[in-house]
């Protein structure tokens, strides 16, 4: 194309170099690559890691060479893994997985290619802000994984990091330099998330094409508008706990310190409570949970319409839902809290408030179900995840009503219960989702097509190995099994439910071997895969309007305009079964 | 050599994946088929397997259900644990049924209705009716669920009885320590400004007042003494100088404890046990919970009781425990069985393994074990203190 055609279309085609088109880009659609990339390789290291901890558990004290290949003689002596390490493991992977994942790679990635690709602009709001938010993001993510090469290990009183054994070095080896590490990181991390997120609403709420109005925006966009509505007001609270450690730590405050004799010494520390912390760390914490949730929720309803070939079943209901999920999930945070010693009375308000949720959940359930009835499902790979998806939404979901429960809580919090309940409900459910968006955008992302049949291959190992892993979990919650215990010899009252912990280490092991699958069709269709065609799902959203080849500005000529809601699917007024946002509506046709 | 065959065996994987890919690939490309084409035959079999998938999950279910199911946490052995558990069973039926309908319908429908050529989905975007329905009837659930766990909650968390035994579990890395009120049923004051090798929980009485200040006094001439006459690195000497400036806080904060006689006595007829501690059957016992260092759990499953230990306040829980241990080892079969105290926050290194049992037993063994334990006088050497609580004893 000569300069004058490019010309012609009024796009801003400077020239570019590989720095500022790979590197150092302000395009929506190469910075949304950049996340995904970025939180692939994440989710391998903390997948690495708990397969090194899963061994640990299921055969305590046997030697592992490979444990011993990772970890080194230092943190595994004969090859059995040191039980400071085992707590760093779980640490470290705890917060890769919910924040550098689920977080910055689930949104980072999706709401980076999918807002002005659905709503129909050029590019997000401010170009600049968005570089800046993934560079934020990487520089937080080298520092949390440089932190693990420290000499006292990195931070590993558990991804919460509660203090008094966050902010004293003297009470675990990962309370030092590890610790710090740690808080430097989120405090990137965070920025990162602020940028991103302001940038996300601006553009949701400003740059919408003609047409695009707020009732006829795909869900995705609903769902991403939410969780960037939900960052921005919870992520500054989770900076503010960790400013306050950080003084804690470094400068002899002591906001969350209060009589405390350790190490033959007591600490010149009275008046703070540890569970302000507490308090402010859930203030974000539990918002955290739909900041993940949503979007991979809000990616389901879009694969499942398009590939049941059924409009979304109850959009409205699907939009209502996600709003009172967002405005509850910030009043329910004390649910986390219920054995700390809460007022009794604020402990009920909690119950009542944490129960409410569930209302929302089960109607996005039920929708979900509805719109697979009667339809003609098309089973390519993100279908097969999102259907998993709303499996693992339900089944994670219904132990949550036992959690909420202050009076059943009490007997099963930080068990092992917890530990399946967290990780089918928002774990598992938002890697499947997460997943299932791969698989659905990357011809949009790299103008390839992954391989389909490796795609099945993939998803039938990681959904038998993913209940595999965590369903047994609550056997042993229930059996009053704690978590983060290195190994539970000092009780014989666990003997009988041991053997739970070698069935989950078999599946994890076999699991995480199957998402090789995955990587190798990943970088392989990066660059061998089959060339996409440009709506190779038939779908009616606006990104698939543009040309598989990306181009600066997204569309080569004027923004599309848009006629109707993004689910007219099987529609009786039309021959095909789907009909795209920019068709203009018939004569006589009823918009929905 | 392992590490080398581990290697290869990962390499040899990945190069059959990527072989087979190709393979794949070529005949693909050879049948000109597109990746998004997705066969009859593909999604059929996808259909089915979706179906054969929820029979081995149901399956797997069953199967951990039945074999593990005596290893589950035995009956309750505390009066609101039977609460508890009652209302968990009922819970536990509740959400095993929805999520059973719910997965049933999710998989069957999946299995069921998979694209045929020439078929069109049946276009429906809502159903106030149903969606009214599924929004009401999980409401009036949810509020029975709620009703039911309040009630029992604040059964939990009322104030404790008069009679109630009071007793401390004091937490530190990474053991546990259980302080008696004594004879009059009072814990004595506390405080970590007091602990020392005869006083690990900083029990306050006029005596330890007395001896901690001329200690501190002691110390703290000490290291002046030293900082005059001695020459020091700058290092140390920047280190003795926080001492001595700690130290002086400490001795601040010591002087502003006032007690009347009568608090300053309370503590003498306290009891420190470790490793193991009684209570006796029928009784409530008003647990109160602190930490020397950092936040633990103590977490007591089998009277499903657990309540966090917070270094800087008291933490409560009340139990009555219902089952003596002799009993529970006739009901479980287990002769070694033991009730448990365990540490359920993380807390560092050794949180695996702090650990305490509990022995239940009729109150008159439990009075005869309580009288062989050493009152705080006597462990901290008040022996004319002591003496004169053993006569008042009789």
């Amino acid at each position: 194309m000569s300069s004058a055609t490019i010309h012609d279309h009024g796009h801003d085609h400077h020239h570019e170099t590989f720095l500022t088109k790979y590197i150092f880009s302000q395009d929506h659609k190469m910075i949304g690559k950049q996340f995904l990339v970025t939180a692939v390789f994440m989710a391998f290291v903390a997948m690495m890691m708990s397969v090194l901890f899963r061994l640990q558990l299921a055969w305590p004290d046997e030697q592992f060479e490979i444990v011993k290949f990772f970890l080194g003689e230092k943190w595994a002596p004969e090859g059995v893994m040191d039980r400071n390490m085992y707590l760093a493991l779980v640490t470290i992977h705890g917060t890769i997985m919910v924040f550098f994942v689920l977080t910055g790679g689930l949104s980072g990635t999706f709401s980076n290619l999918l807002i002005p690709l659905q709503i129909g602009a050029r590019d997000m709001a401010s170009g600049l802000l968005n570089m800046l938010s993934y560079w934020f993001f990487a520089l937080s993510s080298i520092i949390m994984i440089s932190s693990l090469f420290l000499e006292g290990g990195p931070a590993s009183g558990g991804w919460t990091v509660y203090p008094p054994l966050s902010a004293l070095p003297q009470a675990m080896p990962g309370s030092g330099a590890g610790m710090t590490f740690w808080l430097v990181s989120m405090s990137l991390f965070i920025v990162s998330s602020l940028l991103g997120g302001l940038n996300y609403i601006v553009t949701i709420l400003n740059l919408r094409t003609k047409g695009m109005s707020m009732t006829r925006l795909p869900l995705t966009i609903w769902a991403f508008l939410v969780t960037a509505i939900l960052g921005v007001l919870s992520f500054p609270v989770l900076f503010s706990a960790a400013l306050l450690l950080i003084m804690d730590r470094s400068f002899g405050t002591a906001f969350y310190l209060s009589d405390i004799f350790i190490n033959g010494e007591v600490l010149n520390a009275t008046g703070g409570s540890p569970i302000l912390y507490q308090h402010l760390f859930w203030f974000l914490g539990h918002p955290e949970v739909y900041i993940i949730m949503l979007p991979a929720l809000g990616i389901t309803s879009e694969i499942i319409a398009t590939n049941s070939r059924k409009p979304i079943f109850g959009y409205k209901a699907m939009v209502g839902s996600i709003l009172a999920i967002g405005f509850l999930s910030f009043i329910v945070w004390g649910h986390h809290m219920f054995v700390t010693g809460m007022n009794p009375f604020l402990g009920s308000v909690f119950v009542v408030t944490t129960l409410l949720i569930a209302i929302p959940s089960a109607v996005k359930a039920f929708n979900y179900i509805t719109t697979l009835w009667k339809g003609q499902i098309v089973y390519t790979p993100g279908m097969l995840f999102s259907i998993a998806l709303v499996s693992s939404f339900v089944t994670g979901g219904v132990t949550g009503i036992i959690l909420a429960d202050s009076t059943l809580d009490i007997n099963v919090h930080d068990t092992y219960f917890v530990v399946g309940h967290f990780h089918i409900v928002m774990g598992m459910s938002a890697i499947l989702g997460m997943l299932a968006g791969v698989y659905h955008w990357f011809p949009k992302m790299f103008g390839r097509m992954l391989n389909t049949k490796l795609g099945y291959a993939h998803f039938w190992f990681t959904f038998v190995c993913a209940y595999g892993v965590f369903f047994p979990m609550h056997y042993l919650g229930l059996a009053g099994a704690p978590r983060r215990y290195y190994q539970s010899s000092e009780f014989a009252m666990f003997d009988g439910v041991m053997d739970l912990n070698v069935i989950i280490t078999v599946f994890a092991i076999i699991g995480s071997l199957a998402q090789l699958i995955f990587l190798y069709n990943f970088i392989y269709s990066i660059f061998r895969g089959q060339v996409a065609t440009q709506n190779p799902w038939k779908s009616n959203t606006l990104e698939w309007t543009t040309t598989v080849k990306h181009v600066h500005g997204n569309w080569d000529g004027p923004l599309p305009e848009v006629h109707r809601w993004a689910y007219d699917y099987s529609n009786p007024d039309w021959d095909e079964d789907f009909v795209p946002q920019t068709t203009p509506m018939k004569e006589g046709e009823v918009a929905h | 050599m392992s590490k080398i065959l581990v290697l290869a065996v990962v390499v040899l994987v990945i190069i059959a994946i990527a072989q087979l890919s190709k393979m794949y690939e070529l005949s693909r490309k050879v049948a000109k088929k597109r990746e998004e084409d997705i066969s009859l035959a593909s999604n059929k079999l996808n259909a089915k397997l979706m179906l054969v998938y929820m029979v081995a999950f149901y399956a797997f279910f069953i199967y951990l259900t039945v074999a593990y199911g005596e290893h589950m946490l035995p009956v309750a052995a505390s009066e609101h644990g039977a609460k508890v558990d009652t209302l968990m069973d009922l819970n536990l039926v509740f959400v095993s049924a929805v999520f059973f309908l719910m997965n049933t319908l999710l998989f069957v429908f999946a299995s069921k209705y998979y694209k045929r050529e020439g078929q069109k989905a049946k276009f429906q975007p809502h159903d106030n009716r149903l969606e009214l329905i599924w929004t009401v009837i999980p409401s009036i659930v949810l509020f029975a669920i709620i009703i039911s766990g309040l009630v029992v909650w604040n059964d939990i968390t009322d104030a404790p009885k008069e009679d109630a035994i009071v007793i401390e579990i004091y937490s530190k890395q990474f053991d546990w320590t259980a302080r008696y009120g004594g004879d009059n049923n009072q814990l004595g004051n506390a405080s970590v400004n007091f602990i020392s090798a005869t006083n690990p929980l900083g029990v306050i009485s006029s005596e330890v007042l007395v001896d901690k200040k001329a200690e501190m006094n002691a110390e703290i001439e000490a290291i002046e003494s030293d900082l005059e006459n001695k020459v020091f690195s700058d290092a140390n000497e920047a280190a003795l100088k926080t001492k001595l400036s700690n130290l002086k806080a400490q001795r601040a904060r010591v002087a502003g404890f006032k007690y009347s006689d009568e608090e300053l006595a309370l503590g003498y007829d306290d009891k420190l046990v470790k490793a193991e501690f009684h209570i006796p059957v029928g009784r409530q016992v008003h647990f109160q919970f602190r930490s020397q260092d950092v936040i633990h759990s103590a977490y007591m499953p089998h009277f499903r009781a657990q309540m966090n230990t917070v270094p800087g306040m008291t933490t409560v829980f009340n139990i009555t425990p219902t089952i003596t241990t002799d009993s529970m080892r006739t009901i479980t079969g287990n002769k070694d069985f033991n009730y448990v105290l365990m540490c359920n926050k993380i807390c560092g290194s050794a949180h695996y393994n702090m650990k305490m049992d509990i022995i239940v037993e009729s109150e008159e063994d439990y009075n005869k074990w309580l009288a062989d334990q050493k009152t705080f006088a006597k462990a901290y050497g008040l022996e004319e203190k002591a003496k004169d609580l053993a006569v008042n004893n009789k």
